[in-house]
């Protein structure tokens, strides 16, 4: 297809719904009537409900059913595939690396977001120095990984090397690492390409509500004598704590779905795999549907209570 | 006030004339902690700033030096060139530039489909009544915490089997990818929308009743422009969430270059020309400058819709 036609075929697309959305308007703006606002209402939500139930509801309930069947959904094998993603080596590997990514990257990004974001707290380039951490929130997660891939680059310790991370070990007289190859340090070197993605986000929410903690609590504590480390741990942290467990969750749910950062970086080899990659190339690469669908469900699983909790946060948060 | 010494009164009312931020940066502003934020900002800056210098030297020297290599001379930029960008642009085996307006022709419709659908949904979850609605309301706001992948096998079989996939498709197989943007935008478009209207006072809907104008007279004369912050909102996250999106494309994309948006061109370059760093550096930044531009000017709504929509997909 041309240029041409794509946006022609793109324009196409936009009129299409605008008109679905301009015809419903048209068609109901007589209807007075309590029957007739009834037929309206439902003009209204019938195309968001339709979407949402052929391509969220619909599909959601099939991957479920889909799990309990073998790899060509011919054959019922009851909880198999889920006991092959709990007793198959390769697929322990798997959820030995979920685990490190969703202890390791929310825990670290908090960290660090909440310490710099104490730190830059009313200095003078307040502005500049947040705009720095929180500019790899905007970017894809395949540009992060290039940007990283680029950092870690190999060479032999002899060479002339062109990665900055082991242009440091050799001038520290180290020899160099191949960081993406050497399992199990790997998967470290590729959370830390989450961190440095999440760390603004967290800076964000809690440099605002750093800012929300009331000044006449502040003033207290400096009357009493409270400064520095003593004032973060027992004022500023305390005052934070919602938004801390939001930040927390929030990165949780993230990481137990990304999948891009594992996809550029290794191609899930190397023992890098996680689930939210796992399950893509069970069913792309081995045509795996009955495993494919478990893992789904299984993420489906562990991100619900996570979301339940963080969505109860948030309204604590916004009740405030 | 500095040579007399003030009374007990005066020093309580010297404290508290002094202003907060200055205590707190006192506190704070030890060697240390100045010393802890450079470091963190250095670590946060340097891998984007590398690869951003890297893009604009010769292949030749990418090859045989570090790029900090290039600040050591007395003049660094005296090989600069922009070779890489073209190449990498309109290179007949990279051709990032159709990727470019791929992503562009992706993108725009799966940012106003949603909208236009979501807009209208939420009036009448927020001002009109008819029986379940509540329980419509929450099911719509449950569903947005369905992962992306739990819905994705069954409904590409879906696609394949109405005959929306491939190229010779209705839209040369971009209605895969529309429809899946919009289908898992909008949850959470339905429920910021309606958020934000039902925010506004019922006085104002109740008068323009009283005064007879419908639902629709109401929903275009005074929701719409009201709207403008939320949708606003909304479009910018739904913007970079659709531009830096590897799933979905590479998923409903079917694998076929010709509906291909940049991260998943780029994807496979690091893949297959992974030591190519004239190409990568520069492919990055072709990707990367859209949603910097939207950042830098738009920061303020970007945060807003970022809150809104964090546990999305």
């Amino acid at each position: 297809m041309s240029t041409g036609e794509k946006f022609i075929q793109m324009l196409i697309a936009i009129a299409v719904f605008f008109a679905v959305v301009a015809i419903i308007l048209l068609l109901t703006q007589r209807l007075r009537s309590r029957r007739g606002e009834l037929i309206q209402s439902a003009a209204f939500i019938l195309p968001a409900i339709i979407l949402i139930g052929v391509g969220l509801l619909y599909p959601a309930v099939t991957t479920i059913y889909q799990s309990f069947f073998d790899r060509t959904g011919d054959a019922a094998v009851g909880f198999d595939n889920y006991k092959t993603i709990f007793t198959d080596s390769d697929q322990l590997l798997v959820l030995r690396n979920t685990a490190a990514w969703v202890l390791l990257v929310p825990i670290l990004s908090t960290f660090i977001g909440l310490v710099y974001a104490v730190l830059v707290d009313r200095s003078r380039f307040e502005k500049v120095a947040k705009a720095l951490i929180f500019l790899p929130m905007a970017i894809s997660l395949v540009g992060a990984s290039i940007i990283w891939k680029f950092v870690y680059d190999y060479r032999d310790s002899s060479n002339t090397q062109i990665g900055i991370a082991n242009a440091i070990l050799k001038g520290l007289g180290f020899d160099t690492y191949k960081f993406i190859l050497n399992d199990p340090w790997n998967t470290v070197f590729l959370i830390i390409v989450m961190i440095w993605v999440q760390a603004g986000f967290a800076m964000t929410i809690l440099s605002a509500s750093i800012k929300a903690i009331p000044d006449d609590i502040i003033e207290a504590a400096t009357l009493d004598g409270v400064g520095g480390l003593k004032m973060f741990r027992y004022i500023t942290v305390p005052s934070i704590r919602p938004s801390l467990i939001v930040v927390l969750t929030t990165i949780s749910i993230t990481t137990l779905k990304a999948f891009d950062i594992v996809r550029t970086m290794t191609g899930g080899n190397f023992d890098t795999s996680v689930l939210a990659y796992q399950f893509y190339r069970e069913y792309f690469n081995s045509a795996n549907q009955g495993l494919a669908t478990a893992i789904a469900s299984l993420i489906f699983l562990l991100v619900m209570p996570i979301v339940i909790y963080n969505v109860r946060q948030m309204r604590k948060l916004e009740a405030r | 006030m500095t040579t007399a010494v003030p009374d007990e009164k005066g020093v309580e009312a010297l404290v508290a004339q002094e202003p907060v931020a200055a205590t707190a940066k006192r506190a704070l502003s030890s060697p240390w902690a100045s010393l802890t934020a450079i470091i963190i900002a250095v670590v946060w800056t340097l891998p984007t700033f590398g690869l951003l210098v890297t893009s604009f030297r010769p292949e030749g020297d990418i090859k045989t030096s570090g790029w900090w290599s290039a600040f050591i001379t007395s003049t660094p930029w005296k090989n600069w060139t922009l070779a890489n960008y073209d190449q990498v642009l309109n290179g007949s085996d990279t051709n990032l530039s159709t990727y470019f307006i791929n992503s562009i022709i992706i993108t725009v419709p799966s940012v106003l489909i949603p909208i236009s659908i979501a807009v209208m949904a939420a009036y009448a979850f927020a001002w009109m009544k008819f029986p379940g609605r509540d329980f419509l309301f929450v099911a719509v706001f449950a569903l947005q915490i369905v992962p992306i992948q739990v819905t994705m096998i069954p409904l590409l079989k879906l696609y394949v089997n109405q005959g929306f996939a491939g190229s010779e498709a209705p839209g040369g197989g971009f209605y895969t990818i529309w429809l899946s943007h919009s289908i898992f935008a909008l949850p959470l478009a339905i429920y910021l929308l309606h958020n934000f209207m039902s925010q506004i006072p019922g006085e104002l809907i109740e008068s323009a009743r009283v005064d007879g104008a419908a639902h629709v007279q109401i929903f275009t004369r005074i929701m719409l422009p009201l709207m403008a912050p939320a949708i606003a909102a909304f479009g910018i996250f739904q913007f970079l969430w659709v531009w830096n999106d590897l799933l979905v494309a590479l998923v409903f994309g079917g694998g076929s270059l010709e509906v291909s948006p940049l991260t998943v061109r780029l994807a496979e370059l690091s893949g297959t020309r992974g030591n190519d760093w004239f190409l990568l550096s520069a492919g990055a930044f072709v990707s990367l400058i859209v949603p910097l531009i939207v950042f830098l000017s738009l920061q303020r709504y970007f945060v807003r819709g970022l809150l809104a929509g964090s546990v999305k997909g």
